[in-house]
């Protein structure tokens, strides 16, 4: 089996022993079937195992291996290891506190998810069978279900960065308009209600990096765009 | 020994669809309960199901649960329990349209009822011809279903604890269950969740593997803290292959692309599985395709240039189609694969995908001692669900959808058995045995306090190695003897096993080499049970089990008709009968399956 040689440069924290972070230069080798960053990520930490970082699927749907790739936000297991420009730098998702190495402390981001109410809301009472729903309608929550929370997008957000608590993020919006795009939901109002305000909502400046690094190809830029034109129509 | 102590009426371990769906009736129930995951739950192995969720709906032809009832049974290869399998078909259309009143985005047919579509075995009017029976949401339906579950829970303040591990399960003198011991990852510290109910839906063990679709979390962590606690596994020899596992990477393409339309193809081109299941083709049971399809590239009709895989083939689906309705495929296929399957066929081979056996339960989800098909010797206190259970609907051999559907059924059905036991319950709880705690804690410090031991990552390769070679989609006597002597082996290096990584702050090492523990506990039972059953059924096909008119496809009714149940202790081995008998209709009598 033919080999090659990686070169790395990685984000190292560990809180127990490094007074701070530092960048670490490491070298892996790795064999002609490992095609993704995580694969080598995988064959590093057989060499050293103190390296730390999520991983569940490796087939992008679990949304557990999100990290910084050479500037950029990304899924280790979609991203093709020998695309990228060596030594490939890794960091831990940017605005998050770090707990260790690339693992970041995702509370801030889920608070954000729950503020929104995610699920659907429907008080009538619930018939035997399905709520019925056309196949148009049901199209308008494609693009906006198949999000994994990996927080690729709100961790890319120069508004998230600087408020996180308070700015809802552009995956939390895009799982609001989600419930609002849903047929069978019937708390649109609570849910604009929910978001008018100065930041929660307001704080997103159409930088549009969240769809630039969405590794799903999701637009959540545009899911905002459309809450925010609900926002106006309420108003006159 | 001084160890904190957290008090719950419910505890389950696991959220994914059964630790879900569970953890729903208890919380509305408005129970004390805590939801104790490894990962985030939506980041459960649940996420990664494709193709659907099967339920007699009929929206898009006649259908019944009893033909549903049926194609179980005759998936099962007789194997499965006629109660528990007839439970689950009947219970189906609820579950999914309950589902579907929770918020799952199901793909909808022109009249707005949620589309289906055909699968693997299954068929209309006891096995005549396919019908449209897996409820889908593109093929991401375990994703959605995965995110409206935990939706759901978010809407009934469930308490979760994620990112902890449970190490150990702790039985009082008599053998009844108190609880987990559990550790959180990010700061190591060890704590008991005592409980007057426990549940484990803690999934598969498919990492057991150097070959599958499964994730790396799917390390079996129920089955090792079950049989260690002494409860056995049952039918741990009956390991799904699925038949389309892209080829070189593992990961997973649905049956449900077969259900579109898609074909098997040799080298020569030649859409092999006709030859093989005349009457359902590509859509045989997945047994009986992945057979077919290493039948064909052991018989020199595989293709590439090693010529160790076959193509499954949409080329002639209308794109729009493959747009709409296999999106995450195409996706798939373009990143692993690195074919766009509208273009040119994927390149698949057979991959362990699901384990059929597990914690011995009844269909209420009661983990289960008994040998007898009546399911009494119920273990106080515990229960079990979804992969990681063993009712048995699947028996030795599962069909497509029914793993999304067993989640929703016994998640629900072990929720209700729950709250049942916890309100005959006193109040207090009772004291605490301290006796498997303090073998818990033993066994983390055994871990770190290990010198000169082995390798993690070496002993779970040479494990993965052994259970790929000696026991795959084909099974021969003498290398299954041979296997259980290795695996032996392996367990020996497992017991010294040594990490560099001694942190107290998130030590992923020290969890790696905690999940090994436990699919050392799943590879034994697999290869044990695997070496001990002398016929041919379902996913277990030996060399030595003869195709006769006594034993038709090597399957042998009169000595074999009855559930392994493996020990830890001695690796001793029981067996119980087949439960052959449904709650409300006659028996489906034993019969050759032929597709």
């Amino acid at each position: 089996m033919t080999t090659e040689t990686i070169q790395f440069r990685v984000y190292r924290y560990n809180p127990e022993k490094d007074a701070k972070p530092y960048m670490q230069d490491i070298a892996v080798e790795i064999d002609s079937t490992d095609r993704k960053l995580l694969d080598a990520l995988v064959k590093l930490k057989v060499k050293d195992d103190t390296l730390s970082f999520r991983r569940s699927c490796r087939e992008g749907v679990c949304g557990s291996d999100a990290m910084n790739i050479n500037g950029k936000n990304g899924l280790a297991c979609l991203t093709d290891v020998r695309d990228l420009k060596q030594p490939i730098e890794l960091r831990p998702l940017p605005g998050l506190p770090v707990i260790r190495d690339l693992i970041v402390d995702m509370t801030q981001f889920f608070k954000q998810y729950h503020s929104i109410k995610p699920y659907v809301v429907n008080n009538s009472p619930a018939p035997e069978r399905e709520r019925l729903q056309s196949p148009e309608d049901r199209k308008e929550l494609d693009g906006l279900y198949e999000c994994i929370l990996c927080a690729c997008c709100s961790t890319s957000c120069p508004s998230f960065w600087w408020n996180p608590d308070k700015f809802v993020g552009p995956a939390g919006l895009l799982a609001a308009y989600r419930f609002i795009a849903d047929t069978r939901d019937e708390a649109t109002n609570e849910r604009l209600d929910n978001l008018e305000d100065p930041y929660r909502l307001f704080r997103c400046h159409t930088i549009m990096n969240c769809v630039d690094v969405c590794p799903k190809g999701l637009n959540p830029t545009r899911a905002i765009g459309k809450i925010k034109d609900l926002m106006v129509k309420r108003a006159v | 020994m001084s160890i904190p102590v957290r008090h719950f009426d419910a505890v389950i371990v696991g959220a994914g669809g059964a630790g879900l769906r569970a953890a729903l009736q208890l919380s509305e129930a408005g129970l004390k309960t805590a939801v104790i995951t490894k990962v985030f739950p939506t980041r459960s192995h649940t996420v990664a199901a494709q193709g659907g969720v099967s339920a007699s709906l009929g929206n898009s032809e006649q259908d019944h649960w009893h033909w549903h009832m049926y194609d179980t049974v005759k998936g099962s290869d007789w194997l499965g329990d006629q109660d528990a399998i007839e439970f689950m078909c009947r219970e189906a259309p609820k579950v999914v349209v309950e589902l579907e009143h929770f918020g799952m985005p199901f793909d909808r047919n022109a009249d707005g009822t949620i589309y289906q579509r055909p699968f693997g075995g299954h068929m209309s009017n006891f096995g005549e011809k396919p019908v449209r029976r897996a409820c889908a949401a593109a093929d991401r339906t375990g994703h959605a279903m995965l995110h409206a579950l935990y939706q759901r829970n978010v809407r009934a303040n469930t308490q979760f604890f994620v990112e902890w591990m449970a190490l150990d399960l702790i039985r009082d003198e008599d053998g009844a269950v108190q609880g987990v011991v559990a550790m959180e990852m990010e700061t190591s510290e060890v704590v008991v969740f005592q409980a007057k109910a426990t549940l484990f839906a803690t999934g598969g063990a498919g990492r057991i593997y150097a070959s599958s679709t499964n994730a790396f979390i799917n390390t079996g962590d129920g089955l090792g803290m079950a049989s260690r606690a002494g409860i056995p596994l049952e039918d741990m020899e009956f390991w799904q292959f699925h038949p389309t596992g892209v080829a070189g990477a593992g990961v997973l393409i649905t049956e449900g692309v077969r259900g579109e339309g898609g074909i098997l193809r040799n080298a020569a081109g030649e859409r092999f599985m006709e030859r093989y299941a005349p009457n359902a083709k590509d859509l045989a049971s997945r047994d009986v395709v992945s057979r077919a399809m290493v039948t064909e590239i052991n018989e020199g009709r595989g293709c590439g240039p090693n010529k160790d895989h076959v193509l499954l083939d949409i080329t002639h689906l209308d794109p729009e189609v493959i747009m709409s309705k296999l999106p995450g495929i195409r996706e798939i296929s373009i990143k692993f694969a690195g074919v766009d399957p509208i273009k040119a066929p994927i390149p698949v081979v057979p991959t362990c995908h699901y384990q059929m056996g597990g914690i011995p339960t009844n269909f209420k989800g009661e983990v289960t001692l008994s040998t007898t098909d009546n399911h009494s010797s119920i273990v106080k206190g515990f229960y079990a669900a979804g992969e990681c259970a063993c009712a048995s609907v699947h028996g030795a051999n599962r069909l497509g959808t029914n793993s999304l559907l067993d989640l929703l059924v016994f998640g629900k059905s072990s929720g209700n058995s729950m709250i049942e036991f916890i309100k005959t319950q006193p109040a207090e709880l009772p004291e605490l045995s301290m006796g498997d705690v303090e073998r818990s804690l033993a066994r983390v410090a055994r871990l770190d306090n290990q010198k000169n031991g082995t390798d993690v990552h070496e002993a779970r390769s040479a494990m993965q190695r052994v259970m790929q070679t000696h026991c795959g989609v084909f099974r021969f006597k003498d290398m299954l003897a041979k296997g259980v002597e290795e695996i032996l082996k392996v367990e020996q290096m497992v017991k010294t096993t040594e990490i560099g990584d001694k942190s107290k702050v998130f030590n992923t090492a020290r969890i790696e080499a905690l999940e090994l523990e436990n699919l050392i506990e799943v590879a034994k039972a697999t290869m044990i049970s695997a070496n001990a059953r002398t016929e041919s059924r379902g996913a277990h096909v030996r060399d030595d089990a003869i195709d006769c008119e006594a034993t038709p496809n090597g399957r042998d009714d009169q000595n074999w008709l009855k559930h392994t149940l493996w020990h830890r202790d001695g690796n001793k081995l029981e067996y119980k009968p087949v439960n052959l008998t449904p709650l409300s209709v006659d028996t489906i009598a034993l019969k050759t399956r032929s597709y």
